[in-house]
């Protein structure tokens, strides 16, 4: 019987393995940034420990991280985080790519970015975004800060060996549908908990057409659906991404590391705990009118009713959704007025993302009673959009173009949405409080953030495109 | 950390499910660099108003509560963010246990190297203790040891729990002295690692 990637990775991996233990397993690659680390470094230095590999960890800044104005923090704790993490990396010798430094942004853009995302490799960091590197077919998931010293200290965990589940997204892709929507599909369609306590490979022709950016949306978000990590098995748009990046392999290395990853992929007759199948036709632009990521419809829909739902918590948990985030029930989901609007984070802030939000906004003005911001997801992205002209058209448009960072998504920094407000967002949390005490969060695509940007209100970004061209 | 194994007292009923790991500790508070204080933040945008006074009509803030140390909710509890900042608030709130159908996995993770002992049981089972624990104050008696939690009118529910964590907890030990232990096997997992 063949094997599924998952299997593959986490058999060569396995340290050490005793009946009625967890596996111990080992860690290819640790990404750290400010908000999950200080504690864990303090631990070391505690008890005497040194960072074993720091070869195999990488750091820098993206959550604390001011978007304008730089180099200034105006909140002093803030910058007590990022000074701290700065002489931690410099006094456990990992490399650090800090405020202002050419290859700082957000965690999960610049592990692929710099190529050292690879299949087949272990990837942690005390964020749960990890999951995002699984695009690459990696087993990749976030870990509490205990874990990161755990990490540092003996590049291993300890980890019950979850089950595999394969959610494959059958046929075609419609036009005008984005990757996003894909994922918030999945996810409202199978529910907030259904990864639990498994790994998932998303599969499928959908899947595999999708470019290596498309395939991180997907990925980073399985932790939304409550999955220890999701992946996608590598194939030729996979290597073809990674070839020339810094970190990769160079030369014959290259090619021969390249027939490995391939032969990662699942067999043709792998077999899985659990699937789930969901059709690519079915699936429309998504709108979360909630405040969990599975409380989300096609755009065509209205708000839900209590009716809709058989069990009572259900239609408590809708009320109490819905009385947070100020709609009706039955409320169509295209008269939802909105204020803000936040292209970013690690879900849709890479150049792809931005090339859609762009030729959605180009030769047209932000609506009158919208803020609107772009946060791109690395300085290396943010230099290659300016490069093609994307700022311009952003800026022309009257978005603000920002430095790269976490920003508006978990608004840590000073990107925050004031408390009734409402924000379409291209990040991956709607929770209440999100983005702002009170805040009104609605998760959608880039493509769907610009047109409602445009309109004020949330729009059908495919009838949008017809009807103004 | 703290060994735990007998844990008494009145639970408090936190009748929600999917609480994520935002409302337990919103990131307002995530940028101090200690382990320490976060118990005054604990749910802090459902115990306190906009301008910080008390919700009388959140659980926490009931008097019967306050000195609580067994917490429980509905499923999924836990989910979102991987921020060990939620299970060091809970503790340092002063709760040792959570019990609740489900949750999420970097939580379950969490809780078991602060000391923190998560509980799962049907949902059947907590919908009844919760049903109990609205109703009036009521006690239970979790006990680690003998993976059972017992109720004031002697209702025994039992847990199962990895055998590997229930030892941590039992002994309040440090998992990264014990993993030390395997240096040899990790040198010699090193040295024939194939990476690019």
């Amino acid at each position: 019987m063949g094997k599924n990637i998952i299997e593959k990775i986490w058999d060569k991996h396995v340290v050490y393995q005793e009946e009625g233990k967890p596996d111990l397993l080992y860690i290819d690659l640790h990404l750290i940034h400010e908000v999950t680390s200080p504690q864990a470094f303090e631990g070391l230095r505690m008890n005497g420990r040194k960072v074993r590999r720091p070869d195999l960890s990488f750091a820098t800044m993206d959550h604390n991280v001011p978007t304008k104005n730089l180099p200034t923090i105006n909140d002093p704790i803030a910058r007590n985080q990022i000074e701290t993490l700065a002489k931690n990396a410099a006094e456990f010798g990992i490399e650090l790519a800090g405020m202002g430094h050419p290859d700082q942004g957000i965690v999960h853009v610049i592990g692929p970015e710099l190529g050292l995302t690879q299949p087949g490799k272990t990837i942690v960091c005390g964020d749960s975004h990890t999951s995002t590197h699984g695009a690459f077919g990696a087993i990749a998931f976030g870990i509490g800060t205990s874990e990161v010293e755990h990490v540092m200290s003996t590049q291993t965990l300890w980890q019950n060996k979850p089950k595999t589940m394969e959610i494959r997204v059958e046929g075609e892709l419609p036009v005008g549908v984005a990757a996003k929507d894909i994922i918030l599909a999945i996810i409202s369609k199978f529910g907030i908990g259904v990864g639990t306590g498994y790994i998932v490979e998303f599969t499928g022709e959908a899947i595999h057409k999708l470019s290596m950016e498309e395939r991180m949306t997907i990925c980073n978000m399985s932790i939304e659906a409550g999955a220890k990590a999701g992946l996608v098995s590598p194939d030729q748009i996979t290597v073809d991404y990674i070839r020339g990046r810094r970190y990769a392999p160079q030369g014959e290395k290259f090619e021969e590391a390249s027939t490995y990853w391939l032969s990662l992929a699942s067999d043709v007759d792998a077999t899985y705990d659990e699937v789930r199948i969901i059709k690519a036709e079915e699936i429309e632009p998504i709108i979360t009118w909630g405040t969990n990521p599975s409380m989300g419809s096609g755009v065509s829909k209205n708000v839900p009713m209590q009716a809709d739902y058989q069990d009572e918590s259900d239609q408590a948990a809708l009320r109490k959704a819905l009385a947070y985030m100020g709609l009706e029930e039955g409320q169509p989901l295209t008269s939802i007025d909105i204020q803000h609007v936040f292209i970013g984070s690690c879900t849709n802030s890479r150049l792809s993302d931005l090339r859609a939000a762009a030729s959605i906004i180009q030769g047209r003005k932000v609506h009158g009673n919208v803020t609107a911001i772009v946060v791109p997801g690395s300085h290396s992205t943010k230099k290659q959009a300016e490069a093609e002209g994307l700022d311009k058209i952003f800026t022309e448009a009257g978005f603000e173009w920002r430095e790269s960072g976490c920003s508006m998504c978990l608004a840590m920094n000073d990107d925050v949405v004031p408390a009734g407000e409402r924000c379409a967002s291209t990040s991956n949390r709607n929770f209440e409080g999100r983005q702002g005490t009170g805040a009104r969060t609605h998760l959608v695509s880039p493509q769907m953030a610009a047109a409602a940007a445009i309109a004020g209100h949330f729009v059908d970004v495919r009838e949008f495109v017809k009807e103004t061209v | 950390m703290e060994p735990i194994n007998i844990v008494t007292s009145v639970i408090t009923p936190l009748d929600r499910k999917n609480v994520d790991t935002d409302q337990i500790i919103s990131k307002e508070f995530l940028k101090r660099i200690e382990r320490t204080g976060f118990g005054q933040f604990l749910f802090y945008h459902w115990r306190f108003d906009a301008q910080g006074n008390e919700n009388k009509d959140f659980v926490l803030n009931q008097p019967q509560f306050k000195d609580s140390k067994i917490l429980v909710a509905q499923d999924n509890f836990g989910c979102g963010s991987s921020r060990e900042h939620a299970p060091w608030a809970i503790l340092d709130y002063g709760f040792n246990v959570v019990i609740a159908p489900s949750f999420a996995d970097i939580f379950h993770n969490n809780c078991f190297k602060n000391g923190i002992l998560p509980i799962k049981l049907t949902e059947a089972q907590c919908d009844e203790i919760l049903a109990k624990g609205l109703a009036k104050p009521y006690s239970m008696a979790v006990n680690l040891a003998a993976q059972t939690v017992t109720g004031e009118d002697g209702q025994v529910y039992s847990f199962n729990i990895d055998s590997y964590y229930k030892e941590t907890l039992l002994n309040g030990w440090d998992e990264i002295a014990l993993t030390i232990k395997y240096e040899a096997q990790i040198a010699a997992y090193e040295a024939q690692r194939v990476a690019y």
